[in-house]
């Protein structure tokens, strides 16, 4: 065991993680950040991303339309002084990723080039072709090596966060590696660990997204903000979940069903293929109960065709999917149309943080998917998450190293004896523990798939209420369990059974946060509530934990900031 | 009809009990043709033993971390489909000419520092300022690099490489070619101030024309060809009077 020590401490490798880093060093460079992720930077989910970061840079654009799309879009949950910084800091950040080598498209003038994306009003998508994610990352990673002052642990794992005095001052990781437990403390500690996908069977998203930042700090007494508005995105490959990109409809690409209908003239017939994904998903899922979906040897689908845009078109827009079509679905989309459905792909809920990122535990910070600064609300717009990571990235890596700055020194004694406490539980729960029968492999598949059934596109009191027993039953399954592998030595099991740990804990706000809310608002629709009902439900839920022996969140009610657009009925 | 089976032969090694790397079988189901190497891990892992340790994310290529030898050729294992091998056993490996940590899992250090050593950031002389928008540069200036901006540093190039199997000190061909790639790029201006790293870096005359680097990368990325051009533009700089380039 061992400690070590920083100014600001960044659990996640991301594009907000290391915007995180890079800012807080650019404003304090006198200060030592520690970037800590459990997989190197450069594999991080951000890697996946493809369609593109959206941004005013036009003239004949505005922030008052990015803002409005934005909070329409949200279905007006989102907090609206939020949305306006965001939208003024995003064109800074995209010229700032520019400025660091982002090798954007560009137009004829050698101008950033922007393309339509769903739910906007107008094209300002930036994006590097349809691999934007990746070389945003890249770049971000590759830029971040010119810091000294930035030292990483790459393929460590954080099982808890050190919490004294209410004051959040670092964490316990687990170096893979060598099995050795680490104290890192840190004045101010930065969440940037990404989503939670992979509670559902049916997920865009890759096997590192287990909600492990929400989960921590959750257990640390944070609350988790509009867990119940999950995003499916409507456009997944079937069978693997593979992530068809927005771009693909923004560039011209036709939603059709099984008569060779675009049927989104029934649902969003001025937008058609760029509607908001909310919409469109359950517009498939609809078309797909009344028997007008594909059927195939992986489940329904519809045809997503490019086709009539020809290869020239595909191949300096669209390449990646020229790529994924080929080499995972064996067809070539010059010819022949993808199938998709809808899929889960990002979580607009999270820990809950104000405009800089900071938390309600004093010192602890989050920033991208794993927080919720009130910019997404019900419904997440296409392009608008990896300008969230560089914006607000940027605002809680400069807000942590201002606070790192006058916070007092993180004292030894304590943190000494809770990294004893930390080890001891993690080894005693999995590495020593003996007996047991249930496989993890096994519970995280029933999770999964009872996930996808009770809280998914549509949801249902009935449903909720059934997902809230299986995922008790899994949670006291989940203490049977029996860990094979007792080796150190990159032990893939441990941290596999603590992501399932961090899953089940996550699952229970999004189960509890979904019941609660009897309406139907952005991507929380039910059934029994079809309709949004702003008198009671114009407001955040915020989860609580009550502690290990009681697995049910309590759930506390935020209003939500309006300041220029009152809410109006969502149409398209 | 019986259902449909595959073996599995996987490396497995644990420093604290093993002395070598061993391979283990695993027969599992193959109920659809739909998958991948990657897949029958993951079946193993979740349903056979709990004990095999390998990385994997994004399962759709890009995210670099599952590549391995498979029947001796290093691959993505989330795009080699089970298919293409069936009836035939599958070898899992973990990828040559780099320690193994456990089972199919590399020591990638080497490559981390390596990376870092060409500074694979753009240099300029002078930074414009933010509020000075965006440096200009056309389609066909991305085109100059674009290829080389395309490695997810899977390390696949590495394992193919047959001069950084003998000799490790050499930079190797995925570090040259993200060095090549910010060279390329018109907004940088650094140059000369990697071309020392490249230059002297042990192994780059060693590199013939063989390109078992180019052939094996899954982006399209011509490691090769970044080498080549690179050795040129180091003799260009040594035999040229005023071989000051920027």
């Amino acid at each position: 065991m061992g400690t070590e020590s920083y100014d600001v401490l960044v659990i996640g490798g991301g594009l907000a993680g290391i915007r995180a880093s890079i800012a807080a060093v650019e404003a304090n460079p006198r200060i030592r950040v520690g970037m800590i992720s459990k997989v190197y930077p450069m594999r991080s989910h951000t890697v996946s991303a493809e369609g593109g970061a959206a941004a005013v840079l036009r003239p004949e654009d505005s922030y008052e339309t990015h803002a409005f799309d934005t909070i329409k879009g949200s279905d007006y949950l989102a907090d609206q002084d939020v949305v306006e910084a965001f939208v003024r800091e995003a064109p800074i950040e995209v010229i700032q990723m520019e400025h660091w080598g982002c090798p954007w498209s560009r137009d004829p003038d050698g101008k950033i080039s922007v393309r339509p994306f769903g739910g906007m009003t107008t094209w300002r998508t930036c994006f590097a072709a349809d691999k934007s994610g990746f070389h945003m990352l890249h770049t971000v990673f590759q830029t971040s090596l010119k810091y000294e002052q930035i030292h990483r642990h790459d393929e460590a794992f954080v099982t808890k966060l050190l919490i004294e005095d209410s004051r959040c001052v670092g964490v316990v990781a687990l170096d893979q590696r060598t099995g050795r437990f680490d104290a890192i403390t840190a004045k101010a500690v930065i969440l940037a660990t990404g989503g939670l996908g992979r509670v559902y069977a049916f997920t865009t998203n890759g096997n590192i997204c287990t909600g492990d930042g929400m989960a921590l700090a959750y257990r640390a007494g944070a609350g988790l903000k509009d867990m119940e508005m999950v995003q499916f995105h409507p456009t997944g490959l079937p069978f693997t979940g593979i992530l068809i990109t927005e771009a693909v409809r923004g560039e011209g690409g036709y939603l059709t069903n099984k008569n060779g209908d675009r049927f989104l003239k029934d649902y969003v017939p001025n937008k058609m293929e760029l509607g908001p994904r909310d919409i469109i998903s359950r517009a498939m899922v609809t078309e797909f109960e009344s028997g007008r979906g594909f059927e195939g040897p992986h489940g329904k689908y519809m045809n997503l065709d490019v086709r009539h845009l020809g290869e020239e078109v595909i191949d300096r827009k669209l390449p990646f999917m020229r790529e994924l079509g080929r080499e995972f679905m064996g067809i070539d989309i010059v010819h022949d149309p993808i199938p998709v459905r809808p899929v889960q792909h990002y979580m607009m809920g999270g820990v809950g943080a104000d405009i800089s990122g900071a938390t309600e535990i004093l010192g602890l910070y989050a920033a991208g998917e794993c927080a919720n600064v009130g910019l997404n609300g019900g419904n997440r717009l296409g392009s608008n998450s990896l300008s969230e990571c560089l914006v607000f990235g940027a605002a809680s890596g400069r807000a942590a190293a201002e606070y790192a700055g006058s916070a007092k020194p993180v004292t030894a004694n304590p943190v000494d004896a809770m990294l004893w406490d930390e080890a001891r539980r993690v080894e005693a729960a999995y590495l020593e523990k003996t007996g047991g029968d249930e496989k993890i492999g096994t519970i995280r598949e029933e999770m999964q798939r009872d996930m996808d059934a009770g809280a998914g596109v549509f949801r249902t009191k009935e449903g909720l209420e059934k997902l809230t027993d299986q995922l008790g039953g899994l949670r006291e399954r989940f203490g049977r369990i029996k860990i094979e592998d007792s080796s150190r030595t990159f032990n893939t099991e441990l941290t596999a059974a603590m992501e399932l740990d961090f899953m089940l804990e996550v699952s229970q706000t999004i189960v509890a946060s979904a019941l609660a809310r009897d309406e139907s608002r952005g991507a929380h629709a039910r059934r029994d509530f079809p309709e949004r009902n702003d008198e009671k439900f114009l407001k955040h839920t915020v989860a609580f934990s009550r502690g290990i022996e009681d697995p049910r969140p309590r759930l506390e009610y935020r209003d939500v900031r309006i300041t220029n657009f009152k809410p109006q009925a969502r149409t398209y | 009809m019986a259902e449909k089976r595959i073996t599995i032969q996987a490396t497995r090694f644990d420093p604290e009990k093993d002395s070598a790397p061993r391979l283990q079988s695993y027969d599992i189901p193959f109920p659809d043709d739909s998958m991948v190497v990657l897949d029958a891990l993951n079946y193993i892992k979740a349903h056979v033993d709990g004990t095999l340790s390998y990385r994997w994310s994004c399962r759709m290529g890009i995210c670099g971390s599952c590549g391995m030898m498979v029947n001796g050729t290093p691959k993505l294992t989330c795009n080699a489909f089970l298919r293409d091998y069936w009836p035939r056993p599958v070898i899992v490996q973990p990828l040559n000419n780099f320690p193994i940590i456990r089972d199919l899992v590399i020591d990638m250090d080497d490559f981390m520092h390596k990376l870092k050593s060409v500074q694979p950031w753009i240099i300029r002389k002078q930074e414009i300022p933010l509020g000075g928008g965006e440096h200009r540069q056309t389609t066909a200036q991305i085109d100059e690099f674009k290829q080389f901006s395309q490695c997810i540093n899977c390390m696949l190039c590495y394992a193919a490489c047959p001069v950084y199997g003998l000799n490790n000190d050499f930079l190797g061909p995925a570090a040259i070619a993200l060095a090549r790639r910010y060279n390329l790029d018109s907004r940088d201006e650094g140059f000369t101030k990697r071309l020392p790293v490249i230059a002297d870096s042990e192994g780059i005359w060693e590199c013939s024309f063989v390109g078992e680097c180019s052939v094996v990368c899954p982006k399209g990325v011509d490691p090769a060809k970044a080498i080549q051009q690179t050795k040129l533009d180091t003799t260009l700089r040594f035999t040229l009077p005023f071989g000051n380039r920027d």
